[in-house]
């Protein structure tokens, strides 16, 4: 016999919207709310910034010139910043386990579900 | 693009059948191309300049991946939804519900994504006028809103307008390039970074820059959204995407080029508007409005391309029950989802106004990554549930399984990129894919019919 779903109330699909909602902003913004979201450059500016010393040749220079970076002091930062790519092999491993495990996740509740729709679709021994 | 008043009964209407390869083609640069106009260049700061071009091609050869698999499961599955609905016939209802998530994510993101471009690129041209400081949040706000307007209008004429302003993005940037090869430039082109500091974080820095390699193409396998109004999937899908994808090649090459030799790569990894800021370099004003233009409309273009398949993806789940059905209703005028459209606008605008360029742009490339993951076990599922001859296939992809094995190891090797540097975003994303799949299959899944999640007419698969 064919599952016949419930009818949901007004107010329960209010409650799933408001779910998601905050599920959303919540699980995507809130890293960046709290300053976890990494991947900010660290500038490392030298002292008494020459063009030469930022390794800047001549067409560089006026590169910068024309990108609103008259001298190499005001570039000093930016020319200077890099990521820091150090890690540690426990983060990638958890990394790895969140991503492997989500998939397995998802792969294997999927297939409950859609075994109950192959046999309502097809039916229990599979004749149609 | 789907028509909605079409998917919304399609017992009763067929979409018509009226596009051909160019159409394909063109439904895909036009929505990928901003990805030259910004974006890609983050690829540059976290590997150099070499390490930018490498991404660019590998990440050149995970879409041609991505375009083999997808042409044979869409031609064959040709239902409007794209990847949603084939992951309802192949994986099951919660992978479609995840995939339709994904879709969303990343289109809503890169929405995003382009409205603070504007912004930016607004305040920048404000302050090459004398008017520094300019407050980017009204644009911001104006350009999200407005378009969801003329979403919400229909947009058949916005589509359409899409394609023209598509073309001129494009043109402008083969314009530039032409120009500088042949002397407009004041500044001349130096590439000396090449040889001098080549891979400024070693061969890590090629793998990290992969992540925002990503960027050139991410979008392009919407092309086979379109699968329904194609006239003749087996040999346009296949053509029309991989002809979109040659094009962006060539255009993330000649973009990567002239930005290279045009801005210091130390400036270049961090800029907001690369291709505009190449104009200002080389000092000609006619290039300057060019691509100020070309900026405008490409983000533009693509916001708006955004708004619409985000919502159809978002209308989808609604109507299946995935989502409060509140979501699955069409415009009694418009004949558009126009409660999805309004609902996707806030979080489009909270990221919009609160999160810097990059990290908006890696919540829109995770989302996308992810379902570039289900793609590889999806294609695999495909061939042992329905091997070939069992079912009727628009078009079958060669070398299968290595194409799915190569889009699942360079996935891998972008995810080790995300991770260097954007690791908490990593985790963040997929605990909230997490949560909402523990919250659908435990107490969504109950108002979903189960047999309406199969509708092809295809025999029983294989195994259950």
């Amino acid at each position: 016999m064919a599952y016949k779903p419930p009818k949901q109330s007004l107010a329960g699909q209010i409650i799933d919207v408001v779910v998601l909602l905050v599920l959303t902003v919540g699980a995507l913004y809130l890293p960046l709310y709290m300053g976890l979201a990494g991947a900010a450059k660290t500038p490392a500016p030298i002292e008494n910034p020459t063009w030469e010393a930022l390794g800047q040749n001549a067409a560089e220079q006026q590169q910068w010139a024309a990108l609103g970076f008259p001298d190499a002091a005001s570039a000093n930062e930016i020319i200077t910043a890099r990521f820091d790519y150090t890690f540690s092999w426990t983060a990638l491993i958890v990394m790895v386990v969140a991503v492997v495990g989500y998939f397995i996740l998802v792969v294997r509740l999927s297939d409950k579900e859609y075994r109950e729709v192959i046999d309502e679709r097809f039916g229990k021994d599979g004749n149609r | 693009m789907s028509n909605v008043s079409a998917t919304a009964a399609p017992e009763r209407l067929g979409l018509l059948r009226v596009l051909g390869p160019a159409h394909v083609w063109a439904l895909g640069v036009g929505i990928v191309l901003v990805g030259e106009y910004m974006g890609w260049n983050f690829s540059v700061g976290k590997g150099g300049m070499i390490a930018g071009l490498v991404a660019c091609w590998v990440a050149g050869l995970l879409y041609t991946c991505v375009a083999m698999i997808d042409s044979e499961v869409t031609s064959t599955v040709a239902a409007a939804g794209g990847q949603y609905a084939q992951a309802k016939h192949i994986v099951g209802p919660l992978m479609a519900f995840n995939v339709g998530l994904f879709l969303v994510m990343a289109y809503t993101m890169l929405e995003a994504a382009n409205a603070i471009t504007i912004g930016f690129l607004l305040d920048t041209v404000a302050g090459m006028l004398g008017h520094s400081g300019l407050n980017q949040k009204p644009f911001i706000i104006l350009t999200i809103l407005a378009l969801a307007w003329l979403n919400y209008r229909g947009v058949l004429a916005s589509l359409s307008f899409n394609l023209v302003i598509t073309a001129f993005a494009f043109a402008a940037i083969i314009v530039l390039f032409l120009s500088v090869q042949f002397g407009a430039s004041a500044v001349p082109l130096d590439f000396s970074a090449v040889t001098n500091e080549p891979l400024p974080y070693g061969w890590l820095g090629i793998v990290a820059a992969l992540h925002f390699g990503l960027w050139y193409y991410l979008g392009i396998e919407g092309t086979c959204q379109a699968a329904e109004e194609v006239r003749s999937p087996a040999r346009s899908l296949p053509f029309g995407t991989m002809a979109g994808i040659m094009t962006l090649v060539i255009a993330a090459t000649l973009t990567w080029y002239v930005c290279s030799g045009l801005i210091p790569w130390e400036y270049l990894g961090s800029a907001g508007t690369p291709l505009f800021d190449a104009a200002r370099v080389t000092g000609n004003s006619g290039l300057m409005v060019l691509l100020f233009i070309g900026t405008v409309f490409a983000t533009t273009a693509s916001a708006n391309g955004c708004i619409n398949d985000a919502s159809r993806a978002w209308f989808s789940m609604g109507r299946d029950h995935y989502l409060p059905e509140w979501f699955g209703a069409v415009h009694p005028r418009f004949r558009t989802p126009y409660r999805s459209i309004v609902f996707l606008v806030p979080i489009a605008l909270i990221f919009a106004l609160g999160a810097p360029l990059d990290q908006v742009i890696t919540f829109s490339i995770l989302s996308g990554l992810l379902g570039y993951t289900f793609m590889t076990f999806n294609m695999v599922m495909f061939r042992k549930k329905w091997p070939l001859g069992t079912i009727k296939r628009g078009y079958v992809h060669p070398w299968h399984p290595l194409p799915a094995l190569i889009l699942l190891v360079l996935c891998a090797a972008t995810y080790f990129a995300v991770f260097l540097g954007y690791g908490t975003q990593l985790i963040a994303m997929l605990c909230f894919y997490i949560i909402a799949s523990l919250w659908f299959h435990f107490w969504r899944y109950r108002f979903v019919k189960r047999g309406d999640q199969f509708t092809m007419p295809w025999p029983r698969p294989q195994g259950y």
